[in-house]
C-alpha cells in the first residue's frame, strides 16, 4: 500500500473512532428528544458525572473494570430516572424553552456538585484495553477505539430495534406523538418517559466510561455534548440512524480538517458544520421533513 | 382598588401614570444617585458591574423576551463590542466615537448572523447562536494581530470631552446614565409600533404575517437592535475589566445572560434589570459566604455554578414568569387588597404539545 493512501486510511480510522463517541452521545440525546421533545443539555454532565463515579469505583475502591462499568451504568440510569421523575415532569406542557432552561439548570448543578466533591484535578483509570493496539494491514488502531466503535454500532442497533418492534418501544413512540392520546389508550406515560430518561442516562454512562480513558476524567468532559449536537444536526435532528451517521461523519471532518486545513480549524470544525447545516440544509442527512402547520 | 380615569389623551401615554409609581421610581433614582457616597467603594464597583450587565440583559430581552428568538450565544456580541471599542480607542479615536462605532459594528455582526439565522427557529436557533458564540471566542483567541490572542489586550481609560471618567464615581455615573438612556429608548420602542410587531411575531408568526407584519424583517431588526445594545454593554464592560481576554466572554457569560432574562421574566424590561441584578450579585454573594463554609467546599469554583443552577431551576419550576411575574402578583395583591385570591394566577393542567411542526 502506498504511504499516502495508508495515511489517509489511518485518518479515516481515527476519525471513525472519535466519531463513534460523538455518535454515542448523540444517540443518548436523540432518544430523550424523540420521546419528550426535550433536548437535554444536562446529558454531557450526566456523562461527566459517570466518568467521575467510574474513577471512584475503579481507582478509589479498587473494583474490577466490568463491575465498575455495570455499577456506573446503574448510577447513570438512576440519575436519569430521577431527573425526569423529580424535576422534568413538573414542566410538561410548558414551552420548549423551559425544558432547555431546566436541563441547563440541572447541568449547572451537576457540574457544581462534581467539582465540589472531586475537585478540579484531571485523573485517569485503567481499562482492559488501555495501551493495546491492533494491526489491520498497514494501519494501527488502539483497541479502545475499536471497542467504542463496536459499542456505538451495537447500542444503536439495539435501541433502533427496541423502538421499532417491542411493545414498550412502540408505546414510547405513541407517547412521543401525542401524550394525551397515548394516556387515554392505557399507556403509562409518566413511567415511560422516566424509562426513556433512564435509558438515555445509561447510554451517557457508557459514553463517560469509554470516553474518560481517552480524554482524562475532567470537568470539561461535558463539552462533548456540543459536538454531539453538531453530529445530530448533520445527521438529521430526531433520527436515530442519523445520529450515528452524523457522529461518524463529524469525526472524519474533524480529523481531515486538523490535517489539511489551517491550524485551529479542528477545534471549530464541529461548530462551523452545525451552523452551515442548519442554515443551508436544515433537514440534515436522514432527517424528517419539516412541515409547517398554521 | 384603583380605576383608570383619564381626562386627556396624554394621560394614557405617560410612562409613570400614578403617584405611587412616580414615588417609587423617583426614590429609587435618588438612592442610586446618592449610592456612591453612601456605600463602601467595593459595592460601588459591584453596582457599576450590575448596571453594565443590566444593559446587556436588556439587549437580550429585546430578542428573546419580546421577539421570541432564543439566543444562547449573546456573549459573542458583548465580545465584539468590547474588542472593537478597545481597538478603536487604541487607534486614538475619542471615547464617544469609539463606543458608537463599536455599537454599530456589533449591530452589523448581529445583521450578519440574523439574516441567515432567521431561517431556523426554536431549538435550532439556540444551537446556531451557541455555535456562533464558540466560533467568535475561537476567532478572538486566534486573531493575534488585532486582539492579542489569549493574552488579551489592555483597554484605555474612558474620557468624554476632556473629562476623565476612569474614576470609580465618574464611571459609576457614566454606566447609570447609559442604563437609563437605553432603558427609556427601549421602553418607547417596545410600546410603539415596532415593539408590538415584535410581540406579534413572538406569539404567532402566521397571525402576525396575516396582519401585514413583515415577519422576517422584524426578526432581523430584533437581532440588530439586540446585538447593538449588547455591543454597547460590551464596550462598557471592557472598561470595567480594564484588560479583556477571550475567556472573559465565554459560554458561561452567554448562559448567565440567558439566566438573567429567564429569571427576570421573559417579555418585560423590568424583568431584564431585576434578573441582571439577581444573577450579577451571585458571585459577590458567594465570596461573602465562603468564609463560613468548610475549607473543602470553599476552595472549589463549583459553588458559583451550582447556585446558578439552583436559582434557575427554582424559577423555572415555581415562578415561570420570573421576578417580574412575582412583582405583578405582589402588586395585584395590594391593589385589590381584600379580594386577592391565589387562584387569580393559577395554572391549569397541561399535556405535552408537539412543537415539532411549528
Amino acid at each position: 500500500m502506498p504511504p499516502e493512501i495508508a495515511a489517509v486510511l489511518q485518518l479515516v480510522l481515527n476519525g471513525m473512532a472519535t466519531g463513534a463517541i460523538y455518535a454515542l452521545v448523540a444517540l443518548g440525546l436523540v432518544i430523550t428528544y424523540k420521546a419528550t421533545e426535550v433536548l437535554s443539555f444536562a446529558h454531557g454532565d450526566v456523562l461527566m458525572a459517570s466518568a467521575f463515579v467510574a474513577w471512584g469505583l475503579i481507582v478509589g475502591l479498587g473494583l474490577s473494570f466490568w463491575l465498575a462499568a455495570v455499577l456506573t451504568m446503574v448510577f447513570a440510569a438512576v440519575l436519569g430516572w430521577q431527573i425526569d421523575a423529580r424535576v422534568m415532569r413538573r414542566i410538561v406542557g410548558q414551552p420548549q424553552f423551559s425544558g432547555v432552561m431546566l436541563t441547563i439548570a440541572i447541568a449547572f448543578m451537576l457540574r457544581g456538585l462534581v467539582s465540589m466533591l472531586f475537585g478540579p484535578e484531571s485523573r485517569s483509570y485503567p481499562t482492559p484495553w488501555t495501551q493495546q493496539t491492533t494491526q489491520i494491514g498497514a494501519l494501527v488502531v488502539s483497541d479502545l477505539h475499536l471497542v467504542i466503535l463496536a459499542a456505538a454500532l451495537a447500542l444503536t442497533a439495539m435501541i433502533y430495534l427496541f423502538l421499532r418492534y417491542s411493545a414498550l418501544g412502540i408505546s414510547i413512540q405513541a407517547a412521543s406523538q401525542n401524550q394525551l392520546a397515548a394516556y387515554l389508550s392505557g399507556i403509562r406515560v409518566k413511567q415511560l418517559t422516566s424509562l426513556v430518561w433512564a435509558l438515555a442516562g445509561a447510554v451517557a454512562g457508557i459514553c463517560g466510561l469509554l470516553l474518560a480513558p481517552i480524554a482524562l476524567v475532567d470537568i470539561s468532559l461535558w463539552i462533548v455534548v456540543l459536538k454531539a449536537l453538531s453530529a445530530l444536526v448533520l445527521g438529521g435532528f430526531g433520527s436515530i440512524p442519523g445520529a450515528i451517521v452524523g457522529g461518524l461523519l463529524l469525526g472524519l471532518i474533524e480529523q481531515f480538517a486538523g490535517v489539511y486545513l489551517p491550524d485551529g480549524s479542528k477545534d471549530v470544525a464541529a461548530y462551523v458544520v452545525l451552523i452551515a447545516t442548519l442554515i443551508l440544509w436544515p433537514r440534515g442527512l436522514l432527517g424528517e421533513a419539516h412541515g409547517r402547520r398554521v | 382598588m384603583r380605576f383608570d380615569y383619564d381626562t386627556s389623551y396624554q394621560d394614557s401615554k405617560r410612562l409613570l401614570r400614578y403617584r405611587s409609581d412616580q414615588l417609587i421610581y423617583g426614590l429609587t433614582l435618588a438612592l442610586l444617585l446618592a449610592a456612591p457616597w453612601l456605600l463602601p467603594k467595593y459595592y460601588v464597583g459591584e453596582l457599576t458591574y450590575l448596571y453594565i450587565m443590566a444593559i446587556a440583559s436588556l439587549g437580550l430581552m429585546v430578542l428573546s423576551g419580546y421577539t421570541g428568538q432564543v439566543s444562547l450565544g449573546h456573549a459573542a456580541f458583548l465580545a465584539v463590542g468590547a474588542y472593537a471599542h478597545a481597538w478603536f480607542l487604541g487607534q486614538g479615536l475619542p471615547f464617544a466615537a469609539s463606543i458608537l462605532l463599536a455599537t454599530a459594528l456589533s449591530g452589523l455582526v448581529g445583521l450578519a448572523l440574523g439574516l441567515p439565522a432567521i431561517r431556523v427557529s426554536g431549538l435550532y436557533l439556540a444551537m446556531v447562536t451557541l455555535a456562533f458564540a464558540i466560533l467568535i471566542e475561537h476567532v478572538l483567541g486566534r486573531w493575534k494581530s488585532v486582539t492579542g490572542g489569549f493574552n488579551g489586550m489592555p483597554v484605555a481609560d474612558p474620557s468624554l470631552f476632556g473629562l476623565d471618567l476612569s474614576g470609580l464615581k465618574s464611571f459609576y455615573f457614566l454606566c447609570l446614565g447609559c442604563l437609563i438612556v437605553i432603558l427609556l429608548l427601549l421602553i418607547n420602542l417596545m410600546r410603539g409600533r415596532t415593539g408590538r410587531a415584535f410581540v406579534g411575531v413572538r406569539d404567532s408568526e402566521a397571525a402576525a404575517a396575516s396582519l401585514g407584519i413583515w415577519v422576517a424583517g422584524h426578526k432581523v431588526l430584533a437581532f440588530v437592535i439586540s446585538a447593538a445594545v449588547s455591543g454597547f454593554a460590551g464596550a462598557l464592560l471592557a472598561h470595567h475589566m480594564r484588560h479583556i481576554t477571550p475567556e472573559g466572554f465565554s459560554l458561561l457569560l452567554s448562559l448567565e445572560l440567558v439566566l438573567m432574562v429567564t429569571i427576570g421574566g421573559l417579555g418585560s424590561l423590568r424583568g431584564a434589570i431585576l434578573g441582571a441584578f439577581l444573577i450579577g450579585m451571585v458571585p459577590a454573594f458567594i465570596s461573602q459566604i465562603k468564609p463560613y463554609l468548610g475549607d473543602r467546599i470553599s476552595k472549589q469554583f463549583g459553588l458559583e455554578i451550582f447556585f446558578f443552577g439552583l436559582i434557575l431551576a427554582f424559577f423555572v419550576l415555581f415562578e415561570p414568569k420570573g421576578l417580574n411575574g412575582r412583582w405583578l402578583k405582589v402588586k395585584a395583591f395590594f391593589e385589590t387588597f381584600p379580594l386577592y385570591r391565589k387562584d387569580v394566577f393559577r395554572r391549569g393542567k397541561t399535556y405535552m404539545k408537539s412543537e415539532r411542526y411549528r
